[in-house]
């Protein structure tokens, strides 16, 4: 590679101006974190971020420097732009890797089967020992409540738009589940909770439900949608074409082609709604011991059990290893959630026709 | 009235069977389509029906709190909900709210449409799937994941950085720092800026590919650089894509509330530095104050939820009308 780029560089063309070889960020980089590290030495700083500052600040004025008196203003202003970029890239990248090296670390500890069969029944939030059992089946009921109610009313209003949509009523709906989908997870909670008030409930698993069904639907309404619109025109009218009725080309043709894009948004609105927190907080309540009945009494969810740990246990280790446990068991909920919806979208990729 | 009624009565019969002629022709007479047609529309008026029950049950609730507050409902900075006369307000939470939101804002945007930057044009091609595919993923973590992470993990590393800041800026008053713990506002803001970073990277991701081709090929044609392709054909291209995802990420920090409450130290004062704990947001106090609340409590709480609801409404309403005006390509009904 570099005998290459200096072979044209001993023969500049007419048409391209010269350019530096191909290794020269990386010595440049080489050379400026030397020189901030002889800055760093000399000038007795001892925090290694002000050294890694130094030497990006070196970097980009020598990169600019030398492209400019090389290669011209505009190619040093585009390596700049690529170095800005790249960094921004890796400045991003260490929180997100932190936050899944912590709970994969943290999490390991006590997360084991015991951790996932036994309750907090026994146990104070300050002592070890205790699980999730009794969080792991509050989030399945709950969640599995809620997809039953959001699922089908999200996949209907979607073949009503797609399908028969036309006009006001459509469109008042488009721009109205558009909305739906910032609706803050509190709100929604705030809502159900409202409705409690007024019938004057105690806190139960099914209410939860009722403000994560809320969350769910535009989200399955809006991927049901796009599912539904790769679906090709020839193939409806054909349907249509043989006397087939509207329904049944609906529900034998329409359906049966993009079933798979269909589960999958599904699937990845469940992963969406199983980490929500605030709205189980304000209605579920959260409970130490076992209930498996969602309609009455209050249960426990995944979320809501880590936000306990946290925030009643005063600063237990064993709470906050408890926790991070949950979260390692939440996340590769969700992540195998959202593994399964890609694996059956590929599978199942609707079939466009051509 | 009488004379329209006359009119009709005076044709032949001859328009009824070209109606029911047009019907047949809709295929919408079928007992079994007007059943699906029925079921489908209803599913549709009842999302409908949800978002104005939300704004209605909400405003019911919230006007039982207000017609006994005996502060002022937007300007006082206190919530005392349990005392007699009860006596609260939302300047702090709205405060507090708008100003970590634009922090997250002012961190998060740039970052995100330079990584969407570069998955579609600097990455090594072989990189760019995986990435992106991480991206996905970690848009699905959970926010009460990032609010323990950022509880036990961003919060202690943060004393370095207010240290620094306090030191070189700390004159401005914004940034001044009485060394107390930082679950200060800044710390929110960065917090809330990981958590919206993958949703606007994901969304600008998806604008930047959708570029002409030939748009970008002409402009390296003439002879631009790779930063020039992005200034002239890229970023003009997709301005009203990153605009719109940039208000999707501020929809979900207005609303965040697990991040904020396991986070921030609350109180019911605006401070001028950012460093300094206390404040508050919406969320965050709804979270934080529901536990000993009593009836009269939750009412207000549910006040200053509405007011939320507001003012994400209209964030998101103008997102989506910035959206709406980019044509959209549709297989059915093309």
């Amino acid at each position: 590679m570099s005998h290459a780029a200096a072979v044209t560089d001993q023969r500049p063309s007419t048409l391209r101006g010269a350019s530096l070889p191909k290794w020269s960020p990386w010595a440049i980089a080489a050379g400026s974190v030397a020189v901030s590290v002889g800055i760093g030495l000399a000038a007795g700083l001892d925090s290694k971020v002000q050294w890694g500052l130094i030497a990006g600040l070196i970097f980009l004025v020598a990169t600019y420097g030398i492209a400019a008196g090389v290669e011209g203003r505009r190619q040093a202003k585009d390596r700049i732009a690529t170095a800005l970029v790249w960094v921004a890239f890796l400045v991003a990248v260490v929180p997100l890797v932190s936050l899944v090296w912590v709970t994969v670390s943290r999490g390991v500890k006590v997360l084991d089967i015991y951790f996932l069969t036994h309750s907090m029944g026994i146990v104070a939030d300050s002592q070890p020992g205790g699980g999730i059992y009794h969080a792991i089946i509050g989030s399945l009921e709950q969640v599995g409540l809620a997809t039953i109610i959001a699922a089908p009313v999200g996949i209907l209003t979607a073949v009503y738009l797609v399908e028969y949509g036309r006009g006001g009523l459509s469109r008042a709906i488009t721009f109205f589940v558009d909305v739906m989908t910032g609706v803050p997870s509190i709100v929604a909670g705030l809502f159900i909770l409202s409705l409690m008030l007024i019938f004057n409930m105690e806190p139960f698993g099914f209410a939860g439900s009722l403000a994560l069904a809320i969350l769910m639907m535009p989200v399955v309404v809006r991927s049901t949608e796009e599912m539904l619109k790769l679906v090709p025109n020839e193939l409806r009218e054909a349907s249509l074409a043989l006397g087939v009725p509207k329904w049944r080309t609906i529900l034998k043709v329409v359906l049966p082609t993009s079933i798979g894009g269909i589960v999958t948004g599904v699937m990845l609105a469940i992963a969406r709604i199983a980490g929500e927190t605030a709205p189980v907080l304000l209605l579920v309540f959260g409970n130490r011991f076992i209930n498996n009945n969602p309609f009455e009494g209050a249960q426990q969810s995944l979320p809501l059990y880590i936000y306990q740990q946290y925030a009643n246990s005063a600063g237990a280790n064993a709470a906050y290893d408890r926790a991070w446990a949950a979260s390692l068991t939440l996340i590769a909920f969700v992540m195998i959630l959202n593994l399964a919806a890609r694996a059956i979208a590929r599978w199942k990729a609707p079939k466009t026709g051509r | 009235m009488d004379t329209s009624t006359e009119i009709t009565d005076t044709p032949p019969p001859a328009p009824q069977p070209s109606v029911e002629q047009k019907r047949a022709a809709r295929g919408a007479t079928r007992p079994g389509d007007r059943i699906f047609l029925g079921l489908s529309r209803g599913s549709g008026i009842f999302l409908l029906v949800i978002m104005a029950a939300i704004a209605v049950f909400l405003t019911y609730r919230a006007s039982l709190a207000i017609s006994k507050d005996h502060g002022n409902f937007l300007t006082t900075f206190d919530w005392n909900t349990s005392i007699q006369p009860p006596s609260f307000g939302i300047a702090v939470l709205a405060y507090g709210t708008v100003i970590s939101s634009i922090i997250a804002m002012v961190l998060a945007v740039p970052v995100a449409v330079a990584i969407a930057l570069f998955l579609t044009h600097y990455a090594p091609r072989r990189l760019r799937g995986p990435i992106a595919y991480v991206i996905d993923l970690l848009a699905a973590v959970p926010s009460i994941v990032y609010g323990l992470w950022g509880a036990l993990i961003l919060v202690p590393h943060m004393n370095g950085l207010f240290g620094w800041l306090n030191d070189y800026l700390g004159w401005t008053g914004l940034f001044s720092w009485d060394q107390g713990a930082p679950r200060s506002m800044l710390t929110v803001g960065i917090l809330l800026a990981i958590m919206i970073l993958p949703i606007i990277t994901n969304v600008s991701r998806e604008v930047f590919r959708q570029v002409p081709q030939m748009h970008e090929e002409a402009a390296l044609a003439l002879g631009a650089t790779r930063w020039e392709v992005i200034r002239m054909a890229v970023i003009p291209f997709g301005r009203s894509g990153v605009i719109s995802a940039s208000m999707l990420g501020l929809g979900r920090a207005l609303g965040e509330t697990m991040a904020v409450a396991t986070v921030l130290s609350p109180d019911f004062l605006i401070h001028g530095s950012l460093l300094n704990p206390g404040g508050g947001t919406f969320a965050q106090n709804i979270a934080s104050k529901f536990g000993e609340a009593d009836e009269f409590g939750r009412d207000a709480l549910i006040a200053s939820g509405l007011v939320l609801f507001v003012i994400t409404l209209l964030v998101n309403g103008a997102a989506r009308m910035i959206i709406a005006r980019r044509a959209e390509y549709s297989g059915a009904n093309a």
